[in-house]
């Protein structure tokens, strides 16, 4: 093995990847926000179509996209191996009496389980919207771009896709919540300075960004 | 008797215990009754009184492993009431006194549970990849004689003061007892961190964390997810702080040494 | 005859020096064709081990322990003296060695004395070297504080944790070594017995803790670092598994014994709670620095207060005794431990004592908390008060502490010449195992030196003059004398195995310790010290009639490990009660009411007693027979210790 294939399988550096992929799915949660915030312009979609037909066209966007399918590709990889190297160590035999609730939080135990949560999710996400505008053809709308809020619309009248939708945005907090600001300490960018700050950000972080995704699916299927 | 409560009444308990007869045998939790245990107790002094009796009646004692009895040489190890060293922070399971318990308590003991600590017998382990660990890199290559004066090289105080905390750590086994993952970093990034905060140890930085990560690897334990069980058991307060320095030198080594392989 | 001590001729302050350029050196390329088996992992072992293997040697460590990290130097609390002078206050070599010697009441030897203070210098070079990290000024430099009543500020300290720093410095050596392989490490290994072939140390034969396999180890020369005997108390600050098992099968095998009786009671420990004590804690003697040690005046209010009928704080100044203050005015509180100690156990047999035992005497802090606030007491006593209230449940910033003086340390040990030899060639002893550099009592700091400085400078030097007279060819367990050791060990475990009787090996332990407290403690007597060798007697009977152990010696089996060393002890407790009797005179921590000033102070007898008591082993039952190393001191003058 090379030297970078050995860094990158030792355990510290496997938690170095799913850091530095966290870190990275973060930025794009942030642009998938500001652009789906369209949703809620009052001009029955238009900005948003348009929106959508540049991500779906722009070169520079679809060659972006390899790097965030490889993001989460190495991302969901990691984890699981993680998950199952970590599983391993602690042996068969379990404690017969385990109060670790004590001394830790639940979610920053279940990141597997929060994981693949939002993974399930995911491959719901991308069957309903990515999946059509990409692989079928999606009627226009009077600009001629895909019209892609139908897609929304018709999507978050269906209460089983919101309740999951939803579901998911609490999986994702959950899992941003810890995850966020144990990057930062994976990556060794502590100070006692600047650690609080970082916290701090990781909770705002999270629960802006996956209440305004939730709000979406609760906001067509209630207002629209 | 000269304890603080004079007028607390001594305790019956149900002790549930792990037996084990050996590595290779199979191990199933025992339930023995102590009676007249007093509160000014030590935990493992009240063990001795059940090892007393088992021993009297010609049954095996429990094997455990002690020593110093004052917490500082690490040597104890009990995993009690589903909590590394039991339910108080910040102390070894030799400094939990019983008056923590209350009289009709049933109490769950059991060995440290990790692939990478094998269990000896009863609710003794095997930690001796701890050594491994630090053979592989946590010291500094200084042989005795020729070394210059001690005050030779400054040290501010803070960081005198950081090292030392960091050094404190008794080996125990507490974070890899507690931790969901049975990972040994806060154990490794005590010595790293320690070392690389002291001056002396710059000369070997690099090499040493590799050296100790591929060890600590080696021996199977898990990787950490930064839940912080560890720091939260830790009967001497090592910092989370000092497994984000431990990624940090891995990270900066990685990256930087001159190191091939 | 007795054997040479070896100590180099010419002035004092020459003498190692001199000694270090007449011993024979092994030629590099030979060294590797050496093995040396070092027994025990603390500060004295863990050094030796490491610095001969970092020469070349080929060394194989012993610890009983899991690790070689858990030995019980780690619980050394206050520090580490060491002549440096850093502070400007007019230290110097000769006057570490002058206090150490006068410290010891004159009854160790001014040349080894002198080395321990030369090579302290080196010791904290060599520690801050290994990143030991000792307290610092703000400015980056070592911080020192004065321990022990001593006048200049010598002692370097990490914390309340100066033992355990300096240990895990002396690990990490150790580890270092294992790591290139020169050091092979045996975990969890008991050594048993010593190998005699012709008249030399060649091997040691022990037993796996975990399987309880017997084995057998060759080697050119052993070092035994197995440390100190206080359990023979049963309850004292030493470790559980502390134990004389090593040093005493040397005895057995023709090492002398020297000064047995003296032992060193520790001031300032928490006391006695109840039967089911296993051992006692001490809280660092700093805390006399700032808090008042008293009992109430009268013995009536003393009995009011252990039956609880009044509160402390119901006991008005002038019904309090200051007691170290009224005797010792001019160092009051901070007399030396034996001082310390003595007066205490007074206190309480006046019927004065303190808590429910009535065993105990107050150690008060209120006037310092009333001078400099609680956070002041809480910044430099914290971690103590912590301890304190963790194991007696008590709130020390609101309440006095109990205290009660508990053996700590024993300055006796195996008989060693100059080079660390004991009277076996071929078999050294270090650190606390050995009698060398503390006379009759320790000075506070002076443990963690003289560990350390045995294993690091001393023993280097040493064996390789003793090498450089032994061929370097391979020594083998081939010997008939291997097998026969190791027939002799199988025979005694099996014999503790089969007594099949009821009591057990703590409950031995136990009645050994409160014969030996009671007889051999604080203060002796001629009478009680032959009532305790008759006692001491007869419970070894019982104990080979009566012993009852379970399960098999072929596994992991602690009762039995434990059986093995109360047998010891019972064997060492009455040579230690044989060396008591025959020391008629007080001298540091062996205090015998019969030789006492008017005012109740040990009364030395420097025209019979300066000398070391060696005893050497003449068989089962039979009485040792005494010898005699005479000291002379030719640099001090012996003077009266007075601390009024």
């Amino acid at each position: 093995m090379s030297w970078i294939t050995k860094t990158f399988s030792s355990s510290i550096g496997r938690k170095i990847i799913m850091a530095v992929t966290g870190l990275f799915l973060c930025s794009f949660l942030v642009v998938h926000l500001v652009g789906n915030l369209q949703l809620f312009k009052a001009d029955n979609g238009v900005a948003f179509n348009a929106y959508s037909e540049f991500m779906g066209h722009n070169p520079l966007i679809r060659t972006l996209e390899i790097v965030l399918v490889l993001g989460f590709g190495f991302h969901i990889y990691e984890g699981l191996a993680l998950a199952a190297k970590n599983r391993a160590a602690r042996g068969n035999q379990g404690y017969v009496v385990d109060h670790i609730e004590q001394n830790s939080s639940w979610h920053s135990r279940s990141m597997a389980l929060l994981g693949s949560i939002v993974l399930f999710f995911l491959i719901v996400h991308l069957y309903n919207f990515f999946g059509s505008l990409r692989f079928t053809d999606v009627p226009r709308d009077a600009n001629g771009n895909e019209d892609a809020y139908a897609l929304v619309l018709a999507a978050f009248k269906n209460p089983f896709y919101v309740v999951l939708y939803v579901i998911g945005q609490v999986a994702l907090l959950y899992h941003l919540l810890h995850g966020f600001s144990s990057a930062f300490q994976t990556l060794g960018l502590t100070h006692r300075k600047y650690t609080p700050a970082i916290k701090f950000i990781g909770y705002g972080f999270s629960i802006i960004v996956c209440a305004a995704f939730a709000a979406m699916p609760i906001y067509f299927f209630f207002f629209k | 008797m000269a304890g603080s409560n004079p007028n607390a009444k001594p305790m019956n308990l149900t002790l549930k215990v792990w037996r084990q007869k050996n590595r290779n045998a199979q191990g199933s939790i025992v339930d023995y009754q102590v009676k007249d245990i007093s509160p000014d107790m030590s935990f493992l002094e009240m063990l001795d009184v059940l090892n007393e009796d088992l021993l009297r009646q010609g049954e095996e004692p429990v094997a455990f492993d002690h020593d110093c009895r004052e917490g500082i040489c690490g040597s104890c190890n009990l995993f009690i009431n589903g909590r590394a060293h039991g339910p108080e922070p910040g102390t070894t399971t030799c400094q939990l006194h019983m008056r923590k318990f209350n009289d009709g308590d049933t109490i769950t003991i059991e060995p440290w549970r990790a692939n990478a600590f094998p269990v000896n017998k009863d609710l003794s382990v095997d930690r001796s990849a701890f050594d491994r660990i630090i053979q592989a890199g946590g010291y500094i290559s200084v042989n005795t004689g020729g070394t210059p004066d001690a005050n030779e090289i400054p040290i501010p105080k803070e960081i005198a003061d950081r090292a030392f905390e960091a050094a404190t750590c008794i080996a125990c086994g507490a974070c890899v007892a507690s931790c969901k993952n049975a990972s040994a970093m806060l154990f490794v990034s005590a010595k790293v961190s320690q070392l690389a905060l002291l001056p002396q140890g710059h000369v070997e930085r690099k090499s040493r964390v590799e050296n100790m990560v591929a060890q600590m690897d080696k021996e199977g334990f898990g990787a950490c997810t930064n839940i912080g069980s560890c720091a939260a058991e830790c009967p001497v307060g090592i910092s989370l702080e000092n497994i984000a320095i431990l990624n940090r030198e891995f990270l900066a080594a990685k990256a930087t040494s001159n190191n091939l392989a | 005859m007795f054997p040479d001590s070896k100590i180099p001729e010419g002035p004092l302050a020459e003498k190692w020096d001199k000694h270090k350029f007449n011993v024979k050196l092994v030629n590099p390329a030979n060294k590797r064709k050496y093995d040396i088996i070092v027994v025990g992992t603390g500060l004295a072992g863990a050094s030796a081990a490491a610095s001969l293997a970092e020469l070349g040697y080929n060394v194989k460590a012993f610890t009983y322990h899991d690790s070689p990290r858990r030995a019980h130097s780690i619980a050394a609390q206050g520090g580490i003296n060491a002549a440096k002078n850093y502070q400007n206050d007019g230290d110097s070599v000769y006057r570490l060695f002058y206090d150490t010697i006068k410290g010891g009441d004159y009854r160790a030897r001014e040349a080894n004395v002198y080395r321990l203070a030369q090579v302290s210098v080196n010791i904290i070079d060599q520690c801050v070297a290994q990143g030991v990290p000792f307290a610092r000024e703000y400015g980056g430099l070592l911080a020192n504080r004065s321990f022990g009543g001593a006048q200049v500020s010598r002692t370097f300290y990490a914390r309340g944790q100066t033992g355990q720093q300096l240990l895990l410095g002396a690990y990490s050596a150790l580890s270092r070594q294992v790591a290139y392989g020169k050091v092979k490490l045996y975990t969890r290994t008991e050594m048993l017995d010593v190998v005699i072939v012709d008249g030399q140390a060649r091997g040691i034969i022990t037993r796996n803790l975990i399987t309880g396999e017997i084995e057998q180890h060759a080697a050119h020369a052993v070092v035994l670092a197995t440390g100190g005997y206080g359990n023979v108390f049963y309850l004292s600050t030493n470790a559980k598994y502390s134990n004389a098992t090593a040093a005493w099968r040397a005895h057995k095998k023709g090492a002398y014994f020297a000064n047995p009786c003296f032992t060193q009671i520790h001031p300032t420990c928490i006391p006695v709670s109840g039967d089911y004590q296993s051992k006692l804690t001490l809280m660092s003697e700093s805390l006399r620095n700032d808090g008042r040690v008293w009992v109430p005046a009268s013995k009536e209010t003393a009995e009011r207060l252990r039956k609880g009928e009044i509160r402390v704080s119901d006991i008005r100044e002038e019904d309090r005794d200051y007691f170290l203050e009224r005797k010792y005015p001019a160092f009051g509180n901070l007399v030396p431990r034996d001082v310390a100690s003595r007066n205490a156990k007074m206190m309480c047999d006046e019927g004065r004592g303190v808590g429910s035992s009535g065993l105990a005497v107050f150690l008060d802090f209120a006037d310092t908390i009333k001078r400099n606030g609680a956070d002041w007491v809480s910044q430099k006593y914290g971690n103590l008060f912590d301890m304190y209230a963790k194991i007696t449940g008590e709130n020390p910033y609101e309440q006095p502490m109990r205290i009660y003086p508990a053996v700590h340390y024993t300055m006796g040990g195996l008989w060693v010449d100059y080079n660390l030899q004991t009277t076996v060639p071929g078999l050294y002893a270090t650190g606390e195992c050995n009698f060398s550099d503390h006379g009759a009592n320790r000075l506070g700091a002076s443990a963690l030196m003289q560990g350390l400085a045995d294993g690091y400078f001393v023993i280097p030097y040493t064996i390789g003059d003793y090498l450089a007279q032994t061929p370097p060819k391979p020594v083998t367990t081939e010997h008939p004398a291997f097998k026969q050791a190791e027939a002799e060990v199988r025979a005694r475990v099996q014999q503790l195995m089969s007594i099949n009787g009821t009591r057990t090996p703590d409950d031995f332990h136990k009645a050994l310790g409160h014969i030996m407290w009671e007889y051999c403690g604080m203060a002796r007597t001629a009478e009680g010290l032959q009532h305790a060798k008759a006692e001491i007697q007869k419970l070894r009977r019982e104990f080979w009639s009566d012993l009852k152990l379970a399960g098999t010696e072929a596994e992991m089996n602690q009762a039995l490990e434990k059986a093995g060393r109360v047998a010891d002890f019972l064997e060492l407790g009455e040579l230690m009660v044989d060396d008591a009797y025959n020391r008629n005179e007080s001298c540091g921590g062996h205090f015998r009411e019969e030789y006492q000033t008017p005012e109740g102070e040990a009364l030395r007898d420097d025209e019979n007693f300066t000398y070391v008591a060696a005893w050497e082993y003449t068989g089962d039952n039979r009485a040792s027979v005494l010898h005699k190393e005479d000291l002379h001191f030719e640099n001090v003058k012996l003077t009266q210790r007075s601390y009024k």
